[in-house]
Parts: structure tokens; sequence; C-alpha cells
């Protein structure tokens, strides 16, 4: 059965405009930890005992060791340990609301690894079962050298902890902070001096027909009062949607932040159902924008055809071929009585345009876009070629056309055909402003190279440079 | 998470193993109104700093079992709440006993906080917190005819809510309590007396409401007394 989704999945992935797959293997889980690299591999843990990992974070398969059960844990990463909060109890519907958060740590996470091995903190927040709280859904922070840990559910307060980062154990003294109300799976972020307190809305559990879906509140403080965008308290309800279900995965929870430098940022979280794998909830893993000063959830770049233009110039990615005029008399435009009936003219064709192009390799340039076909590209992510957390592989060509983007040594170009070939396959990330990077899968040697726009009109591989905007890129309907 | 049945069964399979460290927790204390409600004064209330009406009489909860709020859609509610045990224009006492096979008994109570919580109401008085439907009523004294006011509601999960005898909100669905999450369309408070009459739906988790009268730019309308007369 297995085998049979993801051969449909990949058949869904051929067809121009398909939804891109999110994950590849066996990326089956229920409130995802916070992914942490350990040991050159990715791991996430989930409700129950294990979890996944993956080599690139595109490919999960079940692994890692979680001792302790329960539900929905966390995991950061301080130092030379790795802290796993974890809930034990709690999270009942009809009661069964006394539960302890517990804490351990280990120097690996990785089985295989003599660093392995867990070793007890112990409780650092609990709820008695008739108090407003309930102690689950742990979620660490670190900021400013400080650990805090939110927790909590529906059933009353979402509330906030200070542990102590050397040893994971509750600070002396520290006392539970109400934060939000009607909330769970909480997670936390620090950016700009505001601590942003994401966590899920909803209902949970129930395949296609769970409405979970992500919020956020900020605050100065770590304890509050945090606020969506309209000023509501989280403390009454409030809450700004960062992501909800979309297409054919349902139920969007447990947001955990995924900091993979150069300015770009991902989220893992869970849909509760993924259609194209029999419902069930899975990994998943897509861009993170941030607007106005919030989060908020991106989009993997759909198959369609695009005009692919650089944000330093404006210029459109294109063929280095000579433009073919369309046939026109201005006289017709400028000099004609306004009430000379008009009719349409048609777009460059395909043909007329490609009819001077070159049969082996062509250059590429940025260029005034003048709606020509050597501007327009079909981007399609590639059935089985993988991907790189969340982002599929993608095939560049020109619309109507096997002529791919390609890499070719130091420099980018075009080939005539599209065979599959590694320095045909593309990257594209979408950056935390709403653009795109994008970088060959092929990287060579030295640091890892992106398109960019080393001149106004020169595209090149070269490294990216999230302050600048010559390696960022918009993706337009033609 | 907040798990359905099918979580439960999961829940329970990965816990289980576990549950003697519960043992070592302090014993919960008895559940109390205490820290959510006070006994009404004899002078009349304003609404709080954010409009929000603390006043209410509370009808001890009907059983409804419902082991999920999934099922709340607008048909099911409205023929849910649309029983309503007693005479609708009609404000009743504090202590007054609706007969029914298991009697029930209004209770008159002031929210310590913005919202009622009717899960606390309901466990204080030793009454059922899950599948229930909640009745609750007050009464809001307008110094003068005010138009173009709003009646904001949010509650958990489902419910209806009518001003003067006449439909203002409902919310259907599994709903979270959010402050003005269904805002009813204008409507005019009457100088005098208006009954605000509600009830809320809830199956599993817990249970609560907030109301408030919005002005026509959105703002709180404080400038009411509420009493229960």
């Amino acid at each position: 059965m297995k085998y049979a989704a993801i051969a449909v999945l990949s058949a869904l992935l051929a067809l121009p405009g398909a939804a891109a797959a999110q994950l590849g293997g066996e990326p089956i889980i229920h409130d995802p930890s916070t992914i942490a690299l350990s040991d050159g591999k990715y791991y996430t843990f989930g409700t129950g005992r294990g979890g996944l990992v993956s080599e690139d974070g595109w490919t999960w398969h079940s692994g890692g060791v979680r001792p302790g059960g329960g539900v929905a844990p966390d995991i950061i990463h301080i130092g030379d340990r790795y802290y796993v909060a974890y809930a034990v109890g709690g999270g009942g519907m009809n009661g069964g609301h006394a539960s302890q958060i517990k804490v351990m740590w280990t120097h690996s996470l990785d089985p295989s690894s003599p660093a392995f091995g867990y070793h007890e903190v112990g409780v650092v927040a609990e709820s008695n079962g008739i108090e407003d709280a309930d102690a689950i859904d742990p979620a660490f922070l670190l900021a400013d050298g400080r650990l805090w840990l939110s927790y909590g559910t529906y059933f009353g307060y979402i509330r906030m902890v200070e542990l102590d980062p050397a040893t994971g154990a509750r600070r002396a003294g520290n006392q539970p902070v109400d934060i939000a109300i009607d909330m769970e799976a909480t997670a936390l972020l620090y950016r700009d001096g505001y601590y942003y307190l994401l966590g899920t809305h909803g209902t949970c559990c129930d395949g296609p027909n769970s409405s979970y879906n992500i919020r956020v509140g900020r605050s100065r403080s770590p304890t509050g009062p945090f606020v969506d965008h309209m000023g509501v308290p989280l403390l009454k309800g409030g809450g700004k949607l960062v992501v909800a279900g979309r297409g054919r995965r349902y139920g969007a929870g447990h947001f955990g932040l995924v900091d993979l430098g150069d300015g770009l940022e991902k989220f893992s979280m869970h849909y509760e159902a993924d259609m194209d794998r029999s419902g069930r909830s899975v990994l998943a893993i897509e861009p993170l924008l941030w607007k106005d000063g919030w989060p908020v959830g991106g989009e993997n770049l759909a198959a369609g055809t695009y005009e692919i233009e650089s944000q330093r110039s404006g210029g459109a990615l294109e063929l280095a071929v000579d433009d073919t005029r369309i046939a026109f008399d201005a006289r017709r435009s400028f000099f004609a009585p306004p009430n000379t009936p008009v009719s349409p003219i048609a777009n460059q064709t395909l043909g007329e345009d490609q009819a001077s192009w070159p049969s082996g390799p062509i250059k590429v340039d940025l260029g005034d876009y003048m709606i020509r076909p050597h501007q327009q590209w079909t981007v399609t992510p590639v059935a089985g070629a993988g991907g790189y957390f969340g982002a599929p592989y993608y095939s560049i060509v020109i619309a109507g056309t096997g002529r791919a983007l390609a890499v070719s040594g130091d420099t980018v170009t075009t080939v005539p055909t599209f065979t599959d070939a590694p320095e045909q396959l593309w990257r594209i990330d979408q950056l935390t402003d709403g653009t795109y990077r994008i970088t060959p899968k092929v990287t060579g040697q030295g640091p890892s190279r992106a398109l960019i726009a080393v001149g106004a009109s020169t595209p090149a591989l070269a490294p990216f440079d999230p302050a600048s905007v010559v390696g960022r890129w918009a993706f337009k309907r033609p | 998470m907040k798990p359905t049945k099918i979580a439960i069964v999961l829940a329970m399979s990965v816990v289980a193993p576990l549950t003697a460290g519960l043992a070592q927790q302090a014993p919960a204390p008895a559940p109390s109104f205490e820290p959510y409600f006070a006994a009404p004064t004899s002078a009349p209330l304003a609404p709080d700093a954010d409009g929000f009406l603390q006043r209410w009489l509370l009808l001890e909860p009907i059983v409804k079992p419902n082991r999920s709020n999934i099922g709340f859609t607008q048909s099911y509610v409205r023929a849910a709440l649309s029983d309503f045990p007693g005479r609708t224009e009609a404000v009743p006492r504090d202590g007054a006993l609706i007969k029914t096979p298991e009697p029930l008994r209004w209770h008159a109570l002031d929210a310590r906080l913005f919202d009622v919580k009717l899960f606390n109401f309901a466990q204080s008085l030793g009454k059922p917190v899950y599948g229930v439907i909640f009745h609750a009523i007050t009464v809001v004294d307008s110094p003068r005819d005010m138009h173009n006011v709003r009646l904001a509601v949010g509650s958990n999960a489902a419910s209806m809510w009518w001003v003067n005898g006449t439909e203002a909100v409902g919310l259907y669905g599994d709903r979270r309590m959010v402050m003005d999450d269904g805002v009813s369309q204008p409507l005019t408070l009457h100088k005098g007396r208006n009954i605000i009459r509600g009830a809320v739906i809830n199956g599993p988790g817990l249970s609560d409401f907030c109301v408030r009268f919005v002005d026509a730019d959105g703002r709180p309308v404080r400038d009411l007394t509420i009493d229960l007369k």
C-alpha cells in the first residue's frame, strides 16, 4: 500500500501545476519536536517512542531512540547536550489532566554513537488534574542565555517556566506564568527583541476533519503579555494565523523552527492528514516568511510557467538570443482615430521566437521582460529526484521545450534537452521576504553557490549573501 | 494535542507504563467556585474595563452526551439549544428550580474573570462537566436607547445568544473561546432593562464564554449596569 501511494504521488508530481511533494521516505509522525542535527543526521521525535531521522531533511525514515514515551516532546541543543522534554499523562478529553513534564539529556541523538545515552533531569512542570492547566506539549526556547519552557493544552492555560540551561532543571523558586488560553502544541521564537508564542488552534486527531491551524502572538517579555496583530491578548483567545491545511494536506500543528542559515528559515510541523498517504499524520517542512514582524507560512513554488525576475535589476532571466520583433505598425497605435475598431493581436509564439536559436547550449542573461517565449520558464518538481528540507529538486526549462537551465563548470547556461542529470536540478527555496533563492543541486567544491545577478544583466553562480538582493528572485506569472 | 477517542487509545498505550510517576504528585485540591466566581452583591455591577458582562444566572448543566465537538453543525446546535427549560422571556430568581427529571437550579454569580468558566461552575457543584448544555441569562440596564451596538461573544464550544428575545449570535462547530469571535448585526439596546440569554453546548474539554457589547467603532460599551432582576 505504501509503495502504491508513493507511485501515485510520483505520478502527480509529473503533472504541471501539481502540488509539490513535501517529503520523501516515510515521514509518518504526530506532534513532531523541533528538528535537531546530531552527528550529521537530523532527528525529530513525536508522540510515543522513537521518531524520524534524515540525512538531507527530505527523505525521512523511522529512527531515533527516545525513552519515556508520552506525548509531544521537544528537543533543544545547548552546548554539548541535547535536552529532550516530554509529557507523561494528561492530554485527556474527558478528564485525565494530571500530568508531568520531564526533561532528560544526551550528548548525541545517534543511538550508534558512543556519546549516546540519556540522563534524567526530572520533572520540570506538572498539573494536578484539577487546576486550569494540563502539563503536556513542552517547547523550549533559549534566548539571551536564558532557557524557557512553555507547555499546556486546551484545558486551561498555556504556561511558561524558566529552566537552567546548564542542567535542564527548573530554576529554583520559579513559578509558572499563565500566558495564553485555548491553545496547545506551543512553540517559542525570539527575534528582534520580540518573544513569539506559537500554538495550535482547532481540532486535533481526526484526519481530514481536523481543523488544526497554527497561530502566533508576541511580547517583549517571555512571560507576556502576548498579543496578536489585532492587539487581542492570547489570554483572551487571540492569535494570528501562521499556517493552515492546504491542498491535499489537512490540519497543520506543532510548529518547530528550522533555521538553515544564510537567512533561510523554514519550519517543521505535522499535517493531521496527508491524503496522498492514506490520510496519515505526516511531518512537513515549509518556508517561513516574516511580514511586518510576524511569522507567516510560505509556500514551495508550485509547478508552472513563470518569468524569473531578478530582485537586483528587475531583469528577466532569459536565453541570450536575438529578440524577434512582433510585427506591428506603430502608426496603427498612435495615429489611428480613436473610434477605429480594435482587435486582438497574438503574443509572439514559441516558433517565431525559436527560429533564430542555436541548437547547442545557449547562455542566459537578464533583460527587460518582453513577454517573449525565451523569457518564460516552466518549473517542475522532478519525481524521484529528492530535495532538501521540504523543497523538492526542480527542473527549469524554457516553456514548451526541453531546453533546461544547467550548471556548466562555474557558470550557468542552458542545454537543449533536460536529462535528469544532477547539473540540471535546482533547489528553489522561499526566503523570509517571500522571494526565492535558486541553488543548483550540484555545488562543487567550496562554498555553496546560488544563482546571482552579478551585474544588472548578468547572472552567475556565486555564494549567496542574505544581506543582498542579488541572489533573490521572484517568480511571476508570464 | 487534543486527542479524540482514537488518540486516547494511542495515548493510553504509551502512557500506561509511566503512570507510576504520577503517584508522587501532591493530591489535587477539591474543585471550588472561589477562583472563578463570587456571590453577587446587592449593587448593580458595571461591565469590566473591556466591557465584559460578568454577572450571570447560570443553570446547572443539562446532560447532552457528545463524545466529540466535531458534530456541532448549525442544524444540530439549533435543534439542541432551542429546547429551553423554562420561559424564555422571564428572568429566573437565584436558586429557582427547573422541573426536569433531575431538577436543575439557577445560580446567580459574578465571574471573577472576563470569561464565565462553565466547566468550573459545573465541576465545583459536582455536576457533569462533559457532554452538557449550559443556559445563561443576564440583564443589562441601559441609560438610554443605544443604537448600532453589537453583541460580541466567544464560547467553548458552540453557542447561541438572544437579546430581548431576538436571536443575535450563533457560534457553531468545535469552538475555542476567543473574545469577539461572533458579533451580531447592529442592534438597539433599549433604555432600561435588556435581557441577554445564551446557551452553550460542549462535549469533551473545557467550556466557557465571554460576552460584551461593542459600539459602531468596535469599542467596548461600558455605560451599562448589570443586575439580575
